[in-house]
């Protein structure tokens, strides 16, 4: 296989950032709007039920949990729609290799384009739970940053699913025995604490815990060294849903 | 050779497109090597693909992209500095004629004006090597004529093209050099008028008839050592150029003609060439 070229990503983008500029202002609406509706409807709802989870109000905790919700979102289902929608039906990919660019790159480009934005688009819970409540910290910079980190493993996980399925509408398998499971047992919504010993245990290699404990901890001013382990589950997550995509698409587009 | 045009002539799944895949890398070769201007394709794939300008034969646009984005997306890809791809797009969209749609989203263009587009990008990085996969394919005579005189440009600017295609019209107006394909091999090689003089001579005459009448000089033919080929419900007479007269009168009343690159192709694989 060719060197990787950096040279490429820059070439990506363009395509990436003339797309962006047609469609920004759907994506920004609704990434604004759905974690106004998490935390009025769950947030406030199911808030009046109860006290404090963690020593937090409720909205509080489910709003900083909806990062995760808003990061899977907009990572893993454009790594799965756009990349199975542009190799197959519009047969871009097919294109851009013909050009001097490898799959390798294209797959790189993309996901660090899609983390890039939902480094932006994930960290907006964040800035709809301050006046809910949240108070302002520092370590709240560093969101953007596990948003990004997060957002690169899933897109990649989602360009991978888009190189293994051969119909989209294969899709709803993974969506439904893997991405719903992976937001449910991660604590978004209600704390692993209160779940059975073996799905806690479990819930370590869950990508999306591992996101969640760092939001909290960064929102929360409690990042310590243990933090460190959330870091490199995440980067491992990334290194090998990265090696998997790479590997399934090149093998789908050079034939 | 620079400014020459290789066309590649053959049916549906003679193996054209897998070739041109081949040539940028994107099907590996079960043997042998493949170089472009001295750069192997397998081992170098990406200073191969930094000479050549590709057209496929499905029109790969993004269609909510203006022409010239498209065309600036291209030259970024193609790793045209990026002080000359202003330039670069300019030209392409000369070429394509279609300086005055650049803004024009892709999507609101014609199926001529896409081709045309889609020519135009495979230029945009100044190749020196352009393949052209059916470019014309599905097109009306005069979108056709309009893209012969863009490949025709093309080629008297210096650059070599190598272009697929199953119309023998198109075949004979452009290329220099023809390789007639089929079942993934190239089975004859030769400027058009050296296939057809070597394989169906100059002359041909046509007889209409009867299926038992086709039958009979078919045969009255064979004996004389004279290649047939069957249509419908005429039949040719190939390479008739030394035939006496009196012969070709004995076997009905026929209509003569030059031999061309279908003959020779039918001849050589046995298949018609659907236009």
């Amino acid at each position: 296989m060719p060197r990787f070229d950096v040279q490429s990503i820059p070439a990506i983008w363009v395509r990436e950032l003339t797309l962006f500029k047609r469609y920004w202002r759907g994506t920004t609406f609704s990434a604004i709007l759905e974690p106004l509706i998490f935390l009025f409807g769950i947030g406030l709802g199911v808030g009046a039920f109860l006290d404090e989870i963690d020593g937090v109000k409720y909205v509080i905790f489910v709003g900083t949990g909806a990062v995760a919700t808003a990061v899977i979102f907009s990572s893993v289902f454009p790594g799965m729609y756009n990349t199975f929608i542009a190799r197959t039906f519009q047969k871009v990919y097919d294109g851009i290799l013909a050009t001097p660019t490898t799959a390798a790159e294209i797959m790189v480009a993309e996901a660090l384009w899609i983390a890039t934005r939902t480094a932006v688009y994930g960290s907006v819970p964040i800035v709809v739970t301050i006046p809910f409540g949240l108070k302002p910290t520092s370590t709240m910079l560093l969101v953007p940053f596990i948003c990004f980190l997060t957002a690169l493993g899933f897109t990649f996980l989602g360009q991978w699913i888009s190189g293994v399925v051969k119909v989209i509408d294969s899709f709803s398998y993974f969506q439904s025995a893997l991405i719903t499971p992976l937001l449910f047992i991660s604590g978004t919504y209600f704390p692993i604490s209160g779940l059975p010993t073996w799905a806690q245990t479990a819930s370590n290699v869950n990508p999306v815990y591992h996101c969640i404990e760092l939001v909290r901890d960064a929102s929360f001013n409690r990042l310590s060294v243990s933090s460190f382990w959330n870091v490199l589950a995440l980067a491992i997550f990334a290194a090998i849903t990265g090696t998997l995509s790479v590997r399934t698409i090149t093998r789908r587009l050079i034939t | 050779m620079p400014g020459t045009c290789l066309g590649l002539l053959g049916p549906n799944g003679a193996g054209k497109t897998t070739l041109m895949r081949m040539i940028t890398g994107q099907t590996r070769a079960a043997s042998g090597d493949i170089t472009v201007l001295n750069h192997n394709v397998a081992s170098d794939t990406r200073a191969a693909r930094r000479v050549l300008g590709v057209c496929p034969q499905q029109d790969n646009m993004d269609d909510q992209q203006t022409a010239r984005e498209n065309l600036a997306l291209w030259a970024a890809l193609c790793r045209v500095p990026r002080a000359e791809r202003k330039q670069a797009v300019a030209t392409a969209l000369e070429t394509a004629q279609l300086t005055e749609r650049a803004n024009e989203r892709v999507t609101n263009l014609s199926g001529g004006m896409r081709r045309r587009l889609l020519l135009g990008r495979a230029f945009v990085n100044s190749p020196k090597v352009v393949l052209l996969d059916e470019p014309t394919v599905g097109l009306d005579p005069q979108v056709r004529s309009d893209l012969w005189l863009i490949i025709d440009g093309m080629r008297r600017s210096g650059v070599t093209v190598v272009m697929s295609t199953h119309y023998i019209e198109e075949a004979e107006r452009l290329a220099d050099d023809i390789a007639i394909m089929n079942h993934g091999r190239v089975i004859a090689r030769g400027t058009p008028n050296k296939l057809r003089e070597m394989h169906a001579g100059s002359e041909a005459v046509e007889y209409v008839g009867s299926a038992a009448t086709l039958d009979e000089i078919a045969e009255k033919a064979a004996v004389v050592g004279l290649k047939t080929r069957r249509a419908g419900l005429s039949i040719s007479v190939l390479g008739v150029e030394s035939t006496p007269a009196t012969t070709l009168d004995s076997w009905g009343r026929y209509s003569r003609r030059a031999t061309n690159l279908e003959d020779v192709f039918v001849l050589l694989t046995g298949e018609s060439l659907d236009a």
